[in-house]
């Protein structure tokens, strides 16, 4: 599936390993939850990058430090219903402070993307037959939101009291879709 | 009321621009009717037995004149020219085409109106107590903290998929007119000991196949904290509540599964992670909200009017009406009418563009252009005064709108039932007319005072059947229409489920079976006992011996 990274389509360097004979492979490798478990000494000792699968119904917040041992976590969409991954990611940007690579996988649709980029996902994998552009425009379908979120955009509440000039995570994980939403003055300072 | 401001209204017309998008792809079909389910109920678009349904969203019920008169004109273009008020005082329109929904929503949008979280599996739009700011035991006005909440909830990113729809009432005041116990939360305001504003918390209530009255997991929620807490439970539940079988997946499920005890700890463990961040309300943002919920500039009246009370001796008519429809209101010289949308032998809630006109101008000149929906599905003019009720009465008259029933046998809450609904088992329009036209006789309505009577058309309960004095519930028994009555029900502050009295009933003997319950308590109250009280004296018994002696 064609993956969308930072509002570019990308080529995935990452593979999924589905058991204990692939952990040894030396490119970067996506390993679900139940075999990090089983393996968890040794792939600590791992030097490449480590990929984490995290299926629908594992709250992330067992995993606690060793989040930090991950570049990468992608959280499972088994159907597009499934809203329980909306909740992972904010506990993962906001709760548990994972700062890299999250990734929405499974299905999830394009009329989702503005929600799922909110709750701190910044990595898609989108259908074959989707155009990015209509997922970029997807994204800014709506300018302005009242609920903090994992983007650190100003809530209207916010806007309204003129709390404006913060830097949105929201722009990186859109990335060169930025000249097509409403740009504002970043100052740097990540809010939260 | 609240009134939107430059970020409300941009939201709502790129919300219409983004549904009239996703419209166009689904009549390309480039989205299946699978993908474009979760996001036309989003946008409150049902499709029914006939056609689609809209629902539009009323805000915790309240509407203003302009808003009520777009309404009527929305029936008449895109309609068949009315509309049906619902138990959630929200509207719904039976007969829209899928083409013409954008641009009925652009409409919409231009006084201040949406049908974003109508339906589907988010949070719904927030009601409230239809008396809010008027009625005489509130604390302080719950609008406020519906408005605050309807806010937050909006396009909310975390919780639009949760496992199932997620009901939220607010009440400000102890006679709970809201259903509070009869929703996902329910929430009731109190006073601390320093006399400063908060809720009770309840979580878990629910109607459907499995009727349960919301539980408090907390006595008192400070007002300040009110969204932080929203965020908790619904975060414990967009993690817990089931998502294998659509009949176990409200929140209700998971309060009785994990106990209300463990819940409310897994909620308080999320909350203290969350409580001081960004979603704690300031004091400048509640009195900012609040201003929008400032009183009518009120007359200095004295309380008691001549004119009203020459009127009422003069007009039978009238005086019935006063005693049924017209409430006390906290502003002495003023009272709070509810016009009733259920005329005998009509169906009730549903109102006409004409009708919804009429009370859009009535509304303008008697009660500062304002409207509320009630969960009872009638409407109310919450600031009239006295000195204009006869006047008003006359005009609600001339549109069919001044049945004196309020509260009464006939004012009955009934959902669309088999006459338009895909899930219904069976009629309830239909059978609430009959009961209506049964008790048309206004002296032995009012004879009979105060009872609940709610008429279901399947196990879903949109018509609250369970909560009920007297509920009826539409079955399916070996294809036909059978219907199933409760007693006991009640939706007030000491809210109940009501009991199965015995076997289901065919339709043309429901009436006959509500006279013949109505006729056991009459013979049987005591001096000043309403229905439900006599019901609470003697039990289930003397009701079903009358029901099914000859059975």
């Amino acid at each position: 599936m064609p993956l969308l990274r930072h509002g570019a389509i990308v080529e995935d360097e990452w593979t999924r390993v589905a058991d204990a004979s692939g952990l040894a492979d030396p490119l970067p490798i996506i390993v679900p939850h139940d075999l990090w478990l089983a393996h968890r000494d040794r792939l600590l000792g791992r030097t490449q990058p480590l990929g984490l699968h995290l299926p629908a119904g594992q709250s992330p917040e067992t995993l606690a430090e060793d989040i930090q041992r991950f570049s990468l976590i992608a959280v499972a969409f088994p159907k597009f219903t499934d809203g329980r991954g909306f909740s992972y990611g904010r506990l993962l940007r906001e709760r548990l402070g994972y700062r890299r690579e999250l990734r929405a996988v499974g299905q999830v649709l394009r009329d989702q993307f503005a929600f799922i980029l909110r709750c701190g996902f910044d990595s898609f994998e989108i259908a074959d037959a989707d155009d990015p552009a209509d997922w970029l425009a997807a994204a800014a379908a709506i300018s302005d939101w009242y609920q903090p979120g994992s983007d650190g955009r100003p809530t209207i509440q916010r806007r309204r009291a003129h709390d404006t000039g913060r830097a949105f995570a929201w722009q990186a994980a859109v990335g060169s879709a930025k000249s097509r939403l409403p740009l504002r003055r970043s100052t740097g300072a990540a809010a939260h | 009321m609240y009134r939107y401001d430059e970020f409300d209204q941009a939201f709502v017309a790129q919300r219409v621009d983004q549904f009239r998008d996703q419209v166009a792809r689904r009549i390309d079909g480039e989205l299946s009717e699978d993908e474009f389910k979760p996001l036309r109920l989003m946008n409150g678009l049902y499709l029914q037995l006939h056609a689609y349904m809209l629902r539009v969203a009323i805000p915790y019920g309240v509407l203003s004149a302009r808003q009520m008169r777009r309404l009527a004109h929305i029936a008449r273009t895109y309609d068949r020219g009315y509309g049906h008020f619902t138990t959630r005082q929200n509207i719904q329109f039976n007969w829209p085409k899928l083409a013409e929904v954008p641009d009925l929503l652009a409409e919409l949008a231009e006084v201040e109106m949406h049908a974003i979280q109508t339906s589907g599996n988010c949070i719904r739009n927030v009601t409230a107590d239809p008396l809010a700011g008027v009625a005489p035991d509130e604390i302080e006005d719950p609008r406020v903290h519906a408005e605050i909440i309807r806010q937050w909830s909006t396009l909310h990113p975390e919780f639009a998929f949760l496992p199932r729809k997620f009901k939220i009432a607010v009440t400000g005041a102890p006679n709970d007119r809201a259903v509070t116990r009869g929703h996902d939360i329910g929430l009731r305001m109190h006073r601390d000991g320093d006399g400063r504003p908060g809720f009770e918390v309840m979580v878990g209530g629910g109607q459907g196949r499995t009727p349960i009255l919301a539980k408090t997991i907390r006595p008192f929620l400070p007002a300040a904290d009110l969204l932080s807490y929203l965020e908790a439970i619904l975060r414990v539940y967009n993690q817990l509540g089931r998502r294998d079988n659509i009949y176990k997946a409200r929140i209700k499920i998971l309060v009785e599964q994990v106990g209300v005890e463990a819940f409310a700890e897994m909620v308080e463990a999320e909350w203290r992670n969350i409580r001081h961040g960004e979603l704690h309300l300031p004091a400048e943002e509640l009195a900012r909200i609040a201003a929008y919920f400032a009183p009518p500039a009120y007359e200095k009246l004295p309380d008691h009017c001549l004119a009203l009370e020459a009127a009422r001796a003069a007009d039978p008519g009238f005086a019935s009406w006063l005693d049924s429809n017209v409430e006390a209101h906290k502003q002495p010289g003023y009272a709070v009418v509810t016009i009733s949308l259920k005329p005998h032998g009509g169906i009730p809630g549903d109102a006409t563009a004409e009708q919804m006109e009429a009370v859009a101008d009535l509304a303008a000149h008697y009660s500062f252009g304002e409207i509320r929906v009630t969960y009872k599905q009638n409407l109310v003019l919450a600031d009239v005064r006295k000195a204009d009720l006869h006047e008003l009465w006359l005009g609600l008259r001339l549109d069919d709108l001044a049945t004196a029933n309020a509260g009464l046998v006939s004012d009955i809450i009934a959902c669309p039932g088999l006459d338009y609904c895909n899930l219904a088992n069976a009629r309830s329009i239909p059978i609430a007319q009959e009961i209506g036209r049964r008790f048309r006789d206004i002296e032995r309505e009012h004879g009979i005072g105060p009872v609940t009577v709610n008429v279901s058309g399947c196990i879903n309960a949109c018509a609250h059947h369970h909560m009920a004095n007297i509920g009826i519930l539409g079955v399916d028994k070996k294809g036909s229409e059978a219907y199933q009555i409760t007693l006991g029900g009640r939706a007030t502050e000491d809210a109940a489920i009501g009991a199965i009295i015995g076997p289901a009933v065919a339709g043309d003997q429901v009436a006959d079976a509500v006279e013949t319950i109505v006729d056991v308590y009459l013979a049987g109250r005591r001096s000043g006992e309403a229905f439900i009280d006599t019901y609470r004296r003697t039990g289930p018994e003397p009701f079903k011996e009358k029901l099914y002696a000859t059975a």
